[in-house]
């Protein structure tokens, strides 16, 4: 042990104590007996689950609602992807390509989550607002990605194509897009599967989909109705889980 | 006449109907989602929309600058850092002892004398599926449930963090303590040491490094991860932010928007300086 590492390790020590402290924590009430009766009560008060045929229904409802958030956002994110991909890629010169590098960042850099509370205002709430609050941060995901594949992607078909007298679109669709157009396929598939994970939880502050009927059964103080969309979200990620595992088992054959 | 005749044969894509066929196939499958979703972008532009949201945006500029203000971010900027750092201390207290639980190397029941006793199958499967659980559920949904359960402010936030990032810790600390080399771990234990000190002498010189810039990474996400929470009432920059928005005080939210952009860039110095201190 070098002198630095005990001086990081004093410093992370006064870091969590200063935390602790700094949040005035009450360790001690929240450990306490009454603390614990009331916490259990609370736990225990989410079972069973309602799994009435009704609101299995509405579940159902809100699942599909989800899945149909994240496709969509997803597809929207990829065609305007693509559309800032093209300056970013440095094919219009250097002007564009660092204001479309600048726009991409910043709708990269804002989460979802913040993009979905301001989207609520644009669009108000329900699951539109969900919808284009992944578009815009997985716009800046995709755009970024798919700038950096169309730097990498092998000039020479398009090089070839233009010498043939080809015009600058026919290149493009001819001559650069089949080389790149699966890796943009992995690259859209890997967001969908993000963003269904994620459009299931955007819905806490108002757009839609299985996380508003969190939010709405939580307020209510149904615990056994937030219970069966908890058990839902988890089926759901699992489920997609699976499926990404077994699409990526196959297309690597 | 010719001429043009095979230059429009060439032209033409062979591929094309397969295509057009994919796609029209892709929109129809795509098109109750249009519906479900209630995709109408008119909304945006609905004129009493457009109101509403074009007031919003124009407050954005210029920022929120007075002193007032900027000392209310600053002490919810401290708030957040102090939420994930906090949050961090419980993920480990939870993360360190099941991940033991769940090494299998550490185990001794598997060296004998009755190889493979139930007790510690049982144990090891349910510290196992305690992590499951505690990481599938996203840190949002645990801050949900935390903020009904202990009130509004940065405690839900802070056991959000821990239980999370505990599950996620435990079930990276254990990989990585299988992937090291757990031979001299094995030699202690087959030489009748005990598991702790198997695992202070034998797994932890190993396996250091790379637990420390795992969980200093993690811390990072726990910053950004608690902005987020704020926002169903966790405490932190978040919560002033929903506050913010619900005011429609569009000044404050790009400040503080921008600050959360600072804190992400700081967070990620602090945890690049730390891995490179401790390399």
């Amino acid at each position: 042990m070098r002198p630095l590492h005990w001086i990081l390790i004093a410093l992370l020590l006064a870091a969590v104590w200063g935390s602790f402290a700094y949040l005035s924590l009450d360790t001690g009430q929240l450990l306490s007996a009454d603390a614990g009766a009331q916490m259990s009560k609370y736990v225990l008060s989410f079972f069973p689950p309602d799994l009435s045929l009704a609101y299995l229904a509405q579940t159902w409802r809100g699942a599909v609602e989800t899945i149909a958030i994240s496709a969509i956002g997803t597809l929207l994110a990829a065609v305007l992807g693509l559309l800032l991909a093209l300056p970013a890629s440095g094919r219009f010169g250097v002007i564009p390509r660092v204001i479309a590098r600048l726009l991409l960042n910043f709708l990269r850099s804002i989460p979802e989550l913040v993009w979905a509370a301001l989207m609520v205002f644009a669009a108000g709430l329900g699951p539109l607002a969900g919808t284009l609050a992944l578009a815009w941060h997985t716009t800046g995901v995709i755009g970024r990605l798919f700038a950096e594949t169309l730097e990498n992607a092998p000039p020479e078909p398009a090089q070839a194509l233009r010498l043939a007298g080809a015009r600058p679109l026919v290149t493009f669709l001819y001559g650069t897009l089949p080389s790149v157009t699966a890796q943009f396929v992995a690259y859209i598939l890997y967001r969908w599967e993000i963003n269904i994970r994620m459009a299931a939880i955007l819905g806490v502050v108002g757009a839609g989909g299985l996380g508003q009927m969190l939010y709405m059964s939580l307020s209510l103080f149904q615990q056994s109705q937030a219970m069966t969309v908890i058990l839902a979200m988890l089926m759901l990620v699992a489920l997609v889980d699976a499926a990404s595992a077994w699409l990526r088992q196959r297309l690597a054959q | 006449m010719k001429s043009e005749a095979v230059s429009s044969a060439v032209l033409r894509d062979p591929a094309a109907l397969p295509r057009l066929v994919l796609i029209v196939t892709f929109l129809l499958l795509l098109w109750p989602g249009l519906t479900l979703t209630e995709f109408n972008l008119g909304v945006l532009f609905d004129s009493r929309n457009r109101e509403t949201i074009g007031k919003f945006l124009a407050t954005f500029f210029p920022l929120d600058v007075s002193a007032d203000f900027l000392r209310l971010v600053f002490k919810s900027t401290l708030e957040t850092l102090a939420i994930a750092t906090a949050g961090m201390a419980i993920a480990l207290a939870i993360a360190l002892p099941l991940s033991l639980m769940v090494t299998r190397s550490l185990s001794i029941s598997r060296i004998g004398p009755r190889p493979g006793g139930w007790s510690g199958r049982l144990l090891r499967t349910s510290a196992r599926f305690i992590l499951m659980f505690f990481r599938s559920i996203p840190e949002i949904v645990w801050a949900l449930l935390f903020v009904r359960a202990v009130g509004l402010g940065p405690a839900a936030g802070v056991l959000a963090i821990g239980i999370t990032y505990g599950g996620m810790l435990g079930k990276v600390y254990s990989e990585i303590f299988e992937s090291d080399d757990t031979r001299p771990t094995v030699a202690l234990l087959e030489t009748g040491s005990g598991r702790l000190a198997a695992f202070f002498y034998g797994m932890l010189p190993v396996a250091l490094p790379e637990l420390v810039s795992y969980s200093v990474y993690r811390w990072e996400c726990a910053v950004r991860a608690s902005v987020i929470m704020g926002f169903v009432g966790a405490g932190g920059l978040g919560m002033q932010m929903e506050l913010s928005m619900r005011m429609l005080k569009g000044a404050e939210v790009s400040t503080m928007l921008l600050i959360f952009l600072l804190l992400v860039v700081l967070a990620d110095s602090i945890s690049a300086l730390l891995r490179k201190a401790i390399a």
